[in-house]
Formats: structure tokens, C-alpha cells, sequence
């Protein structure tokens, strides 16, 4: 099987629904012409024409309205916008007009869009590159919010999310693009061929958006995280060997509960970890959603492992990255409680 | 000027801006009385902007509204049933109740929404209009807003993609003096919005609001250009809208003068188009009594509807959050 990392598997994910959806089209700033900044779309333009990978000016705003115009009005258009920093121009078109269209007009009309944004930290980007959104969007309903971690899933989940008739909101943990960073900076970086989700079909296959994975089965705790952090989970757990049950969320609307009450239920005890600030944080909606869903199996707190409450410090990248350290402390924590 | 212009282009236009001023002016009462609940932005006073460039529209040109949209639909051909239904939060309304005055909308008509964020609906507009361009259709998309969302950052960002992709788009900026409470001289530095068009190399056109005919004429080369392939216009249409920003309070309001409201009432667009009907011939005066009466029947009928129309039910509550 072919080997990507996931800025190939991306650009193999849109190549193939370029090809076969003709109401498909990419839109974002510098994708076309340039190939993407990342270079995640990179060749599509000069393969499927200016008409269909469309470099837009840099205007978040106009970019996600539009692509709602056109998504109500018969294409099915994939938008980049280049940095998760970069969305907020456009949120009140997120916010007010992309995820409240299908309910407001009682399910006459539907905008089936997928924004890509790569996200999180982990660059020494500063505080405008290295956010981490998810919570933001997952607080709006309406709207699909997806956060792969590997090129697998990459590839099979931004299938999923152009064929989608919600619109969906994609997440690239930017860190984890070329290789599965385990949290450690000071170590040489891995390629994605050396790991197994690097193995990417050629052709078409999707994963379905909803479905949390089980990465690592265990007894002892469950962790849960999505995009960069599960690299960072599965290292810190083999620190401290313990029988750890890491799950993947992947989707964190809509979210996999079942596959993370039957976890929690088995274990007892759950930690919870993503780069994103903690207050108000998407992992508190995942404590509360374990409190409520496992409360009687619960042998100790859970405890949640976060980027701190500032902003993203450029001075401070791996103190407020939630790395191994601070992981097996918290996973320490949580098997002697109780 | 209007000697092009059939007698038959002429009687629909007035039909429409009669239809949207008395489905105002009742549903204004209504809403006073208490019986449609939440806030209404009524069109009146607007009427000839809405009906000048819609007669030149099919079903498969989409426009997008405003926070002031009842006008918009009723001019693209929007059933007062079903309307009132719709501010009356019911479930035959256009959205099932679920949308209400600044949300109503309807596909078969093309009519992608009012909106109740100002400057909302020119971007999405934009990608409707790329979207008809990319499919090879000949259909145009238009967008109103008002000389406050001219103000909008995504107003300005739309222009430029309108402009930048050559698309069939339509900017109608109803111009009627008043960003909700503040005087355009208090907004911005310029008087005409259409100067701005030239910024993103459109044309810039302006025209007399309150003058269905001058809409109507004007809209045409725009609409016609856009179909043609030769990109977007910007229409400033100077108009007045005769009640509050939100409700039917006219007079004595703190922010205008009652002399400034009786001068554009003085140029309505109604009874100057009843005005040029009755001087060429097509229209007598006890004729135009006669529409009026007719479509004031329909607006009661259409009240009715919606009073005996039930609630949604609670389930459709939680319904068409996701597909």
C-alpha cells in the first residue's frame, strides 16, 4: 500500500472527489495557483482547471459566504482557510448563516461545505498560528466538527465530510502533517512511513464521521484526545506502563458516546488531554458527558490536561504544550486516586 | 424612457407594490395588537426598489434579503398565506414557523433569506452567483442590503469576489437614509454608496428609489449586463422607509424630523406610479381602488390562514438541526 503523509493523503482526498463530483470545487487563498501554503493542494489546480481550484482573495469572510452560496445553490465546495487563526473574520458567516440555514428554513435548504483549517501548536507559530478552535465551533449547532490524527483518517474523514450534506469543519493538526510528533521536540522528527496509519489507499474509501477509535486497548484508565495529542497519549502511556485504553475521538460533533461510556465503564478512570485552553474547552464537555454517561463506574476524578489559559507564548511553546510530562503526571494522578 | 416599457410590465410592478403595502400595513397592526409575536422591520415606503428589479427575475434567479425582508418575497411572488403563517409561527408558515419575519425564505422562489445580520447576504449571494456562472445557467443573483451593511466588512469582501470572478451578482443597495437608528451623514463620510463601486471596478449607478419606473429601468441594464457575462452592478436606490427601524411608529420620533417623513411621503412610490398609470390611460384611478381592495381581501384571507394555522408541533423542535 502506498505510503502518504497526510498533506498527501488531504490532497489525495479532494483529487478524488474533484473527480468524481463535478459540483465539487476548492476555494481558499493561495490553494490554486501556489498549491497551498502548506501545500496541501498542491497539482489540483493545474489538473482540474481555475475554474474548479479557485485561489480567493484573502477575505475569510467572503470565502464562507460564498462557498454557502454555492453550497445551497448546487455545488458541493471544499474552502481552506489557511490557518485555524485565520477563521474568526468569518465566523459570523460560520456562526449565524452556514449552521443555522437547514433549521431556520425547517430543512429547505442546506449548504453541504466543508471548511479545512489546519490548527494547533507545536511551530513556535506564536499566538495567531498555533490555535486550537475546536471548542469555538463545536458550541454552534449545525455544523460538523472533525479533528483527524493521522493520514488515514485524514483521507477517509475529509471524504466523508465533502460527501456530507452538513457542513462540516475539518481540522489538520498542522504539527502532526509530516509525522507523528509524540510531544517530544527535542527528539528527531519520524516520518509518517514509519508509522501504520501512514499506509494510505490509493483510491476511494471513507471513514465515517461520528466514530471514535480505540488506538491502544487497556484496563487500567481511559485517555481521551484527538490530532496531535494522540502521539503524545500513546508515548506518555508506555512511560508509565501503564494498561492504558486511548481513544481516538476523531469527530467531536458528532460525538462517539457510546464508544467512550463502554471505555470509562471498564476502566473507571479517565483523563482527558487537547492542546486547546482548558476553560471552557471542548474536554469539559467530554467531563461532563463521562459524569453524567459513567458516574457510578468512576473511581477517581477526572482530570483534564490542557493548554493553559493564556495565550499561545511564543517564548513558552513546550510549557504550555500538554507534553509527556504533564500527561503521566495527570495519568499518575488519576491511578492513585480512589 | 418608460414608452418601452409594456403596459403590462407597468400593472405588475404597481400590483406588487401594492400587495407588500398592505401586507405591511396589516401585518404592522398586528404586530402593535400583539398577535404576531417578535419584532417587525416593515418595507413600506420601499415598495418601488423590491418590485422594480424583481419583475425582471424568474424563480431560478435567487436573491438574498434583509433584516427588512417581508417586501422581498412578496416581490418575488411570496404568498400572503403562507407569509403571515410564517410571522405568526406557524407550521404552514414558509419555515414552518421556525424562522420568522428576519428569517423567512423559500427555494422554489429563490429567495435564499431575510437576514438578521446586516451585511450577511452579500457574500452569499456572491457564491450563488458563482455557482450559476460555473454551471453555464444564464441566471443572476441579487443582493439588497441597506446603506449600513455598506459599512460591512463582508460587503467589501463580496464586491471584491463579485468583481475579481466577473459573476452575476447584483448589488441593490436600498439606500433610505438610516443605519437602524443613526443618519447616513453620521455613518459615513460619503453620500453616494455607489461611489464605493468604483473601487472594486464595477459600475456604480444610482436611481431613484421611490421611482419604480427609474428601478426598474436601471435594473434592467444591470441584470442585463450580469447575464451577458460582463459581471456585477452596484445600484444605489435612494428611498425612505416611513415607520421606525423595528415597529410602525412613524411620527414624532426623536432621530428625524416628522417634515423630513412627509417629504418622501410626498414622493411615494405607489401614488406616483397610480400618477403616470392614470396620465397614459392604463390605469383609472376607481381600476387602482379596485386592486387595492382586492388585494386587501387577499391580506385577510391570508390572516386568517395563519390565526387558524396550528403550532408546530414540540418534536419539530429538535428537528432540521442536521440532515
Amino acid at each position: 500500500m502506498p505510503q502518504m503523509n497526510m498533506i498527501q493523503a488531504l490532497n489525495s482526498a479532494m483529487d478524488i472527489m474533484l473527480g468524481r463530483d463535478p459540483g465539487v470545487i476548492v476555494i481558499g487563498e493561495d490553494v490554486g495557483y501556489f498549491g497551498g501554503v502548506f501545500r496541501t493542494t498542491d497539482g489540483l489546480q493545474r489538473k482540474y482547471g481555475e475554474h474548479r481550484v479557485i485561489d480567493a482573495p484573502i477575505a475569510e469572510g467572503g470565502i464562507i459566504g460564498s462557498v454557502i452560496g454555492m453550497g445551497v445553490n448546487g455545488l458541493r465546495p471544499v474552502a481552506e482557510i489557511q490557518f485555524a487563526d485565520y477563521i474568526y473574520p468569518g465566523f459570523d458567516q460560520i456562526a449565524s448563516q452556514l449552521a443555522k440555514l437547514r433549521y431556520r428554513t425547517a430543512g429547505e435548504f442546506c449548504a453541504p461545505v466543508t471548511i479545512r483549517s489546519p490548527c494547533g501548536g507545536g511551530i513556535r507559530g506564536g499566538q495567531t498560528h498555533s490555535q486550537s478552535p475546536e471548542g469555538l465551533f463545536t458550541h454552534i449547532c449545525g455544523i460538523k466538527v472533525v479533528m483527524p490524527s493521522n493520514p488515514y483518517d485524514a483521507k477517509g474523514l475529509l471524504i466523508s465530510a465533502i460527501e456530507d450534506d452538513d457542513p462540516v469543519v475539518f481540522f489538520e493538526p498542522k504539527r502532526i502533517y509530516n509525522g507523528p510528533f509524540d510531544g517530544d521536540p527535542d527528539k528527531p522528527a519520524v516520518p509518517w512511513s514509519t508509522h501504520p496509519a501512514g499506509e494510505v489507499p490509493e483510491g476511494y474509501y471513507s471513514v465515517p464521521i461520528g466514530r471514535a477509535e480505540v488506538v491502544r486497548p487497556g484496563e487500567d484508565l481511559t485517555i481521551l484526545c484527538y490530532g496531535t495529542m494522540v502521539h503524545v497519549a500513546q508515548a506518555a502511556a508506555r512511560l508509565v506502563e501503564a494498561d492504558a485504553e486511548i481513544i481516538d475521538v476523531r469527530t467531536m460533533v458528532p460525538l462517539d458516546v457510546a464508544t467512550l461510556r463502554q471505555s470509562v465503564e471498564k476502566t473507571g478512570r479517565c483523563v482527558i488531554v487537547h492542546e486547546a485552553t482548558r476553560f471552557s474547552g471542548y474536554g469539559a464537555e467530554l467531563s461532563a458527558t463521562i459524569q453524567e454517561e459513567c458516574f457510578y463506574s468512576l473511581e477517581a476524578p477526572i482530570v483534564r490536561v490542557c493548554g493553559w489559559d493564556t495565550p499561545y507564548p511564543h517564548a513558552f511553546e513546550w510549557q504550555y504544550f500538554p507534553g509527556q510530562k504533564r500527561l503521566v503526571a495527570a495519568i499518575e494522578q488519576v491511578l492513585e486516586a480512589g | 424612457m418608460s414608452k418601452q416599457i409594456s403596459d403590462e410590465v407597468l400593472l405588475d410592478i404597481h400590483r406588487r407594490m401594492v400587495r407588500i403595502r398592505i401586507f405591511e400595513e396589516t401585518a404592522g397592526k398586528l404586530a402593535e395588537d400583539g398577535k404576531i409575536p417578535g419584532a417587525l422591520h416593515l418595507y413600506v415606503g420601499e415598495e418601488a426598489v423590491a418590485c422594480g428589479v424583481m419583475v425582471h427575475l424568474s424563480n431560478k434567479d435567487w436573491i438574498t434579503s434583509t433584516h427588512r425582508g417581508h417586501g422581498h418575497l412578496i416581490a418575488k411572488g411570496g404568498e400572503f398565506d403562507r407569509m403571515f403563517a410564517e410571522l405568526f409561527g406557524r407550521s404552514t408558515g414558509y419555515c414552518k414557523g421556525k424562522g420568522g419575519s428576519m428569517h423567512v425564505s423559500n427555494l422554489d422562489l429563490g429567495m435564499l433569506g431575510a437576514n438578521g445580520i446586516v451585511g450577511g447576504g452579500p457574500p452569499i449571494a456572491v457564491g450563488a452567483g458563482f455557482s450559476n456562472k460555473f454551471r453555464k445557467t444564464k441566471n443572476v443573483s441579487i443582493s439588497f442590503f441597506g446603506d449600513g451593511a455598506s459599512n460591512e466588512g463582508a460587503f467589501h469582501e463580496a464586491a471584491n469576489m463579485a468583481a475579481l470572478y466577473k459573476l452575476p451578482v447584483i448589488f441593490v443597495c436600498e439606500n433610505n437614509g438610516y443605519g437602524e437608528y443613526t443618519p447616513q451623514a453620521n455613518h459615513q463620510a460619503i453620500v453616494d454608496v455607489a461611489d464605493r463601486a468604483s473601487g472594486y471596478g464595477m459600475p456604480g449607478v444610482i436611481v431613484d428609489g421611490m421611482d419604480a419606473v427609474a428601478v426598474y429601468e436601471a435594473a434592467g441594464e444591470a441584470i442585463e449586463r450580469a447575464r451577458n457575462g460582463e459581471g456585477p452592478t452596484l445600484l444605489e436606490c435612494k428611498t425612505y422607509r416611513y415607520y421606525d427601524h423595528v415597529g410602525v411608529r412613524g411620527m414624532g420620533m426623536t432621530y428625524r424630523t416628522d417634515e423630513e417623513v412627509e417629504y418622501w411621503k410626498g414622493r411615494d412610490p405607489i401614488d406616483m406610479m397610480e400618477a403616470r398609470l392614470a396620465e397614459q390611460g392604463i390605469l383609472s384611478k376607481k381600476d387602482a381602488e379596485a386592486i387595492h381592495e382586492e388585494v386587501t381581501k387577499q391580506v385577510q384571507a391570508g390572516v386568517e390562514f395563519a390565526e387558524s394555522s396550528p403550532m408546530p408541533t414540540p418534536e419539530s423542535l429538535l428537528e432540521d438541526v442536521y440532515a
